[in-house]
């Protein structure tokens, strides 16, 4: 179960991470406050369920190495490009909504996460009806199909390739280290890396 | 020795950090409030999780209720539902559209997308339409009154 947590923590925290990237250069501006948004709640769920498994959150999540994250590649990737940013955004939050679902009877917070997650998939949703036909974004969702597997545990691929309505294939596994991974860490970790010993905030 | 009374009169005068016409007992984020022997135990629900208010509200009860433990609780106790009547009609004068009760939403996914049950909290009119799901916090969205053509702030229905 803890492996399972962990795994959620770190997805939220990367895929917030990598959102809150279009922060200042989303193409239209409902989009850099839509992304900058949902940045916030992701971060916000990382850290909720980090406080479950650990008594220093910040400790959890930023002391690691690189290796030792949990994080679906599907987050980790780098893609300063909005047709497979949306892709992303989209099929993470339906592979999410499966593996939250199967969650919340045991985990309370996970219950809340949904609640929040439900304007995620409505947003998501939003610009899949949109831009379901159009030939890069579904070149980009078939591009990012064996990472959006990896999100969810095989027993639960079925329902994913279901709902995607993509035939299952194998998938870019948990534990796969994406190269841009590690100039992510860099970042992710420099604050806490540069703060003075004892420093609170 | 303080009482639970004074306790909870207390906390209706604490405002929440970032929309400040409403205290936390009228936001229900304050699940419980026990006191024995002086010592005042007191149970916190953040609204969202990526809230940064929550750390400022447990600032200004500790300054307020100096005897109290505050403990954070991460359960799916809060919704939108548990703001009180007088909270919502509060938000309604500053300007921002309370939220819709969950039961009125029908389908939950679609709740934010039907103008019908979101009315402007300046004329009063449900001719509104969605502009962002995402606003200035994780708790509100942006609608557009299409009456007196006003933007407005709508709390999100969670």
């Amino acid at each position: 179960m803890n492996e399972l947590l962990l795994g959620l923590a770190d997805d939220e925290l990367v895929i917030g991470w990598r959102d809150s990237e279009w922060t200042g250069i989303a193409p239209m501006l409902e989009e850099d406050v839509a992304f900058s948004s949902i940045a916030q709640n992701e971060i916000g769920h990382a850290r909720a369920v980090y406080e479950l498994l650990a008594a220093d959150a910040d400790a959890l999540a930023f002391d690691r190495s690189p290796t030792e994250y949990r994080c679906a590649p599907l987050v980790q990737l780098h893609l300063l490009e909005w047709a497979r940013t949306i892709a992303r955004r989209w099929l993470y939050e339906v592979a999410d909504e499966i593996r939250i679902a199967a969650l919340m009877a045991e985990v309370p917070v996970a219950a809340k996460i949904n609640r929040e997650e439900t304007y995620h998939r409505m947003h998501a949703e939003m610009w899949h009806e949109r831009l379901r036909d159009e030939p890069r974004f579904r070149s980009a969702v078939t591009e990012l199909w064996p990472y959006a597997l990896g999100v969810v545990l095989p027993e639960q691929r079925g329902e994913l390739a279901a709902r995607v309505g993509i035939d299952e294939v194998d998938a870019v596994e948990r534990g796969t280290l994406d190269p841009s991974f590690r100039a992510l860490h860099e970042e992710m970790t420099m604050v806490r890396r540069s703060a003075p010993a004892g420093a609170r905030w | 020795m303080v009482t639970e009374a004074q306790v909870w009169a207390t906390l209706e005068e604490i405002p929440d950090p970032e929309i400040p016409v409403v205290s936390l007992v009228d936001l229900g984020v304050i699940r419980s409030v026990h006191v024995s022997d002086g010592a005042v135990r007191l149970e916190l629900t953040p609204t969202f999780l990526g809230c940064p208010a929550l750390e400022t509200m447990v600032r200004a009860i500790e300054e307020r209720v100096p005897e109290a433990t505050v403990a954070i609780v991460n359960d799916d106790s809060w919704s939108t539902d548990k703001i009180s009547a007088a909270g919502r009609e509060k938000l309604r004068k500053a300007g921002l559209a309370p939220p819709a009760p969950r039961l009125a939403q029908g389908h939950s996914s679609l709740v934010q997308l039907q103008s019908q049950v979101h009315r402007c909290p300046y004329c009063g009119s449900t001719d509104t339409r969605l502009e962002n799901l995402f606003g200035p916090t994780p708790c509100r969205s942006l609608r557009y009154c299409a009456s007196c053509r006003q933007p407005f702030e709508q709390f999100k229905t969670i």
